[in-house]
């Protein structure tokens, strides 16, 4: 050999060099960086649109399975004040009155409904009390509202309470507002959070709730009857004497009639008894407490038949068990279904890989012909056909061997999500067999025979050993499909015959709970997964094969 | 044909037919017979009904007319696995989910041959083939030449006395087919077996076969030893099939005992040997094989006739010099010479004279 050539050299004991001398490692991966990057940007609008519209709502609705905001969101002092209940007896009357002012706030923003059907799921009755305590808290300020504008009009008025509670820089922004601008901050009056905190509190709570929902000025609005609820506790324990902003006539003179002995008062407490007696139970406030955390571990232990108590979590009773025995006859049912497609697809598979190709195509289109039903037809004619004064029925007491009084009942059972399942999954079964099967050589087939063995030897060692990765892409195929399927069980299934994902559906769309439904998703995908991995180990997922 | 002493032959056809689609005859009336140990290649283009000829006698396609025999019984109604034939596919057929071992243990299990026996069989048919190391192997993980031998040794194991082989070397490179060429055949005699080998490469035909059957159009053209094939094809089919050959046409202008005359469309005239011509005027295909053309002409015999040539193409292939040539209006006349010291190189465009000796060019039928 003549020629000269550039190879890399290698030095002395250095990295394999390229020809321009950049170690050979760095430009192979220089040059590889170019394909992957192509091959990302060709796979991106698959990837964003499957991350957007999948992925992410996926991954939101698992995170709903623990999430639990709306508690601690909705009764933000009520929750922190109960941390240091130790949850036997009542609560002091300082959580009833924490309760008080987060309820009121809650009611006014109608939120306080939406954290009532939440602790419906633990406690029973929680909805329908809270509804009723939104309307009944207003008369416990009313008490004193009522006190109050009957010493002074203006208690009731919005404007002598803006300028009691509001800055002077804050004022004059808010008389000068017209509709349609922005309305300007609103800013407490100096001093006044000392004189005045609860009222303070409750007053800014006000101020922002009118100015942010309801987009009205604070000297329009006069203020709702938990900020004089707050201003009778204040002026009982604080001393207005040497307050001189505005009103501050109107102010001692209320602070007067708080301490005379006419005035009028009702705690906290009694007041809470007075809207339900449910509130002086120990129950409710026990719920509120241990779903007070921002997550909770309630929805799963719900989703195995256990409830969260302080005590940690223990089984529901025996009436109120529903879901073991859901996963567990979706697990039984996906499992028959997918062993009778087996026992059905095989024999087909078998006979299409082993015809004349035109043959095959022909009678593929035959296997193919389901899909091109809709599947609510397809399962609907299986109601026609199984139901009790149905084809099938009929045409075996016409026969004789079923009497007319005993129709058999195939339908809204097991028995009839299972045929009409196996039937609406059997070609996800066939089609992967098929194309598996129709790989395997005939020679095999023929090797076998010339060797000396009968045809079935010949099937069962050496034929179907070849075929079982087509078996096993169909049964994951058809098991992963089955364990999640919901129409066809919804409407075939009865009572008996409904799988883990109708009641997930329930929860979704009629019970709203979708906590719930998160966490019996998450489960199922879970079991899912589980099973897939434990396919992996058993039979190995490089013997799974689409052809 | 001529083949009717079927009364010692180990394997047997008896005028047997066969139809796919019942209007075609795959083969037409095929007879042969061949005696123990005998090596018999079946050769011919593809669709020739070589192939059909096997699957019958292996029991994969039935016989539409006609019997065949194993040892003076007739098989037909056999199936495969009770014949007791080894076979050697095309593709090998290894059975990809068991190991090299298992594949060989295979047609021992089937017959129910105990464990001990079984091992010492699959030991002495991988020594046989030089992979005693291979046994754990999965044939995946054998080169093409591994798994050939394997399949030889799985066909061999229980001991079998026809085997029959469907092109098993037809995906090999050229050297390792060469070499499996000649393995193939000395393991056959040595172990005194009797081989039924089909094939289209006329070469492995040759090389390897005690007697060839060429098959074309559902019938056996010939069926003679190598040789003789190559230097005596009865028909025009098997004179171009085997071998390099150069034909002429013409018409049959004398015929004196195993000599005659035959003029070409030309006008020129020349000495064959009538192989299969009877009477004067008819048309016939003259055939000559290229390394027994002659231009030296005084290795010619005396008064033989001469054809003027004209040299268009020469080309030097190392141990033999290729030359083309226009003779009597053929130009793809070719003529080989030995590459010796004294031999002349033809130069393109120069006119020669060449001969040959009658035996040497027979005159066959013009299909």
């Amino acid at each position: 050999m003549t020629a000269s050539t550039d190879v890399p050299e290698k030095d002395a004991d250095g990295p394999m060099l390229a020809a321009d001398g950049t170690p050979l490692k760095k430009s192979l991966s220089r040059a590889l960086r170019v394909q992957k990057l192509r091959a990302l940007a060709l796979i991106a609008p698959l990837l964003i649109f499957v991350l957007v519209t999948f992925i992410a709502p996926i991954a939101d609705m698992l995170f709903r399975s623990v999430e639990n905001q709306i508690v601690s969101d909705t009764m933000p002092k009520t929750t922190a004040a109960l941390a240091d209940w130790d949850g036997t007896g009542l609560p002091s009357d300082q959580v009833f009155e924490d309760a008080y002012y987060d309820l009121f706030v809650a009611a006014e923003r109608k939120e306080h409904t939406r954290l009532g059907t939440r602790l419906n799921y633990e406690q029973t009755g929680a909805s329908s009390l809270f509804r009723k305590s939104g309307r009944g808290l207003d008369d416990i300020g009313e008490v004193y509202q009522d006190q109050f504008e009957d010493l002074d009009e203006n208690w009731d008025e919005a404007q002598p309470w803006a300028e009691m509670m509001g800055s002077e820089d804050w004022l004059a922004k808010e008389a000068a507002w017209e509709k349609g601008s922005r309305l300007p901050k609103f800013a407490l009056r100096d001093g006044v959070e000392e004189l005045l905190p609860r009222t303070a509190e409750q007053y800014e709570i006000f101020a922002n709730y009118t100015h942010r929902e309801e987009g009205d000025s604070l000297l329009d609005e006069e203020p709702w009857s938990a900020v004089h609820t707050a201003l009778y506790q204040d002026l009982s324990t604080q001393d207005v004497s040497g307050y001189g902003g505005p009103h501050a006539d109107m102010l001692k003179a209320a602070a007067a009639l708080v301490a005379s002995p006419d005035f009028q008062t009702v705690s906290f407490t009694d007041g809470f008894g007075e809207i339900d007696k449910d509130w002086l139970e120990p129950e409710i406030w026990r719920t509120l407490k241990l779903y007070a955390p921002k997550y909770t571990s309630g929805y799963f232990l719900n989703s195995v038949d256990m409830k969260l108590t302080p005590d940690g979590a223990e089984a529901r009773p025996e009436n109120e068990r529903i879901y073991i025995m859901l996963f567990k006859r979706t697990l039984f049912m996906s499992l028959v279904i997918t062993c009778s497609c087996i026992l059905l697809g095989y024999p087909v598979a078998y006979i299409l890989s082993n015809l004349p190709a035109r043959k095959a195509n022909l009678l593929m289109i035959l296997v193919l012909l389901p899909f091109w039903t809709s599947l609510l037809v397809r399962t609907s004619a299986w109601k026609i056909m199984l139901q009790q004064q149905g084809v099938i029925n009929d045409v075996l007491v016409w026969i004789g061997l079923v009497a007319d009084d005993g129709r058999l009942t195939m339908i809204n059972n097991q028995f009839g999500t299972i045929v009409a399942m196996t039937h609406i999954l059997l070609p996800f079964m066939i089609l992967p067999m098929y194309s598996v099967m129709s790989t395997i050589p005939h020679s095999y087939v023929r090797a076998a025979k010339s060797l000396g063995a009968t045809d079935w030897t010949t099937f069962w060692r050496v034929y179907f050993p070849q075929s079982v990765p087509g078996i096993g892409a169909g049964s994951i195929l058809v098991f992963i499909l089955a364990i999640g399927y919901y129409i066809t069980p919804e409407i075939v299934g009865g009572t008996t015959g409904t799988f883990i994902s109708n009641r997930i559906a329930y929860h979704i769309s009629t019970s709203l709970n979708w906590g719930l439904a998160a966490a019996l998703g998450s489960i199922l995908l879970a079991v899912v997964l589980l099973l897939y991995w434990a396919y992996d180990r058993i039979v190995g997922i490089d013997n799974v094969k689409l052809g | 044909m001529q083949d009717t002493g079927t009364s010692d032959a180990f394997v047997a056809f008896e005028r047997v037919q066969k139809s796919y689609d019942g209007e075609t005859l795959v083969v037409k009336d095929l007879n042969l017979s061949l005696p123990k140990g005998e090596f018999l290649t079946m050769l011919g283009p593809s669709g020739s009904g070589k192939t059909t000829c096997l699957m019958m006698l292996a029991g994969f396609e039935t016989a539409t007319h006609g019997e065949i025999k194993l040892d003076g019984v007739s098989i037909n109604n056999i199936p495969p696995h009770k014949r007791g034939i080894g076979m050697v596919f095309q593709n090998y057929a290894l059975f990809p989910h068991m190991t090299v071992a298992e594949n060989l243990s295979f047609p021992l299990e089937v017959r129910k041959i105990g464990k001990s026996d079984r091992e010492a069989k699959v030991k002495r048919a991988l020594d046989m083939v030089e992979m005693g190391a291979f046994g754990g192997r999965r044939p995946a993980q054998l080169s093409g030449g591994q798994q050939q031998r394997i399949a030889l040794a799985r066909a061999l194991v229980f001991e079998p006395e026809l085997v029959l082989m469907d092109e098993p070397l037809g995906a090999l490179d050229k050297q390792l087919r060469e070499k499996m060429q000649f393995e193939i055949t000395d393991l056959a005699h040595r172990l005194g077996i009797t081989v039924v080998y089909v094939t289209h490469d006329q070469t492995e035909a040759l090389t390897m076969s005690d007697r060839v059957a060429v098959f074309n159009d559902g019938r056996i053209q010939q069926l003679a030893p190598p040789d003789q094939l190559y230097e005596q094809p009865e028909n025009s089919f098997v004179a171009q099939f085997i071998g390099e050959n150069n034909t002429l046409e013409g018409t049959v202008a004398e015929i004196k005992g195993d000599h005659c005359v035959v003029k070409l469309d030309g006008g020129e005239v020349i000495d064959a040997k009538p192989v299969n011509v009877t009477k004067v005027g008819e048309r016939t295909r003259v055939s000559i094989r290229p390394e027994r053309v002659e231009y030296n002409k005084e290795r010619l015999q005396e008064g033989a006739h001469t054809l003027k040539a004209k040299v268009l193409e020469f080309i030097y292939m190392g141990d033999i010099f290729r030359t083309r040539l226009e003779v009597a209006g053929n130009r793809e006349f070719v003529i080989k010479t030995r590459n010796a010291p004294d031999q002349v190189r033809l130069t393109p465009g120069s006119e020669i004279e060449i001969g040959w000796l009658p035996e040497d060019c027979r005159a066959l039928d013009a299909n």
